[in-house]
């Protein structure tokens, strides 16, 4: 049976935490790309933003979440893909979000990139979230680099990153 | 004081690199930090506010909560 899911690199944050995980060269040789994230923010910030071959334009977002009280969207052009998966400061201590994000046809070029984020944050209080995403990058180059951002200021220690590559046959 | 940094990892090599972040970089994280918690803090005056109101309308009508759920099922 073909091996059609592979991972392509992975990256976890160290002592004192970073701001962002670019995979650079990432191979032209699958179908789609997927990102696994566990990741905790330093303070204040929840939202993890995608951007793709360094570029802060185009990018689309349509957003349903629900929290432990209320579900709502909401809808903006921003300078990148957004979902809130990442615990903050506020949460219950050393609790991870986590959540995946799935790129199709991230190497054909002529078509703009779709890419579906789920992502839950973890927290033993009410107040705890679950976010679907559906991204849009309106540009067609072929993607060749992925930026992983936290929102401020950083994603602290053991948050762990991890790209696969998903071949359709 | 030690700058925040950034983690590159090119997938062909393997290679990975922390490099600190610009200038240019630090003052954009902390420009989105101010409007994340200014947001935020919005947010906060906006829920509290909501269920003062909440509150106050069913101190006025003299019912509970579930007793107005019950009314709108």
């Amino acid at each position: 049976m073909a091996t059609t899911y592979e991972i392509i690199d992975k990256a976890t944050a160290g002592s004192g935490g970073v701001s962002s995980v670019t995979f650079s060269s990432i191979p032209q040789t699958y179908t789609d790309l997927k990102i696994v994230v566990s990741a905790r923010q330093g303070s204040g910030g929840t939202d993890i933003k995608l951007t793709f071959n360094g570029s802060s334009t185009s990018y689309s977002n349509k957003r349903l979440f629900g929290t432990g009280s209320t579900a709502a969207s909401d809808s903006a052009n921003t300078t990148y893909v957004s979902n809130t998966m990442t615990d903050d400061s506020d949460f219950t201590a050393n609790t991870f979000g986590n959540g995946e994000f799935y790129i199709p046809n991230y190497r054909v070029s002529g078509i703009a990139k779709s890419v579906s984020v789920d992502g839950v944050t973890e927290n033993n209080a009410t107040l705890a979230l679950s976010m679907l995403t559906a991204g849009l990058w309106s540009v067609t180059d072929a993607i060749t680099s992925i930026t992983i951002s936290a929102q401020i200021p950083n994603f602290v220690q053991h948050s762990s990153f991890y790209l696969y590559g998903i071949k359709n046959s | 004081m030690t700058k925040p940094t950034k983690l590159i990892i090119n997938c062909e090599t393997k290679e990975q690199i922390e490099v600190e972040l610009t200038d240019e970089e630090i003052a954009q994280l902390e420009a989105d930090r101010a409007k994340a918690e200014a947001d935020k803090a919005v947010k906060k005056a906006e829920d509290v506010a909501k269920a003062e109101a909440k509150a106050e309308l069913l101190d006025r009508l003299g019912i509970t909560a579930e007793e107005a759920k019950l009314l709108l099922s």
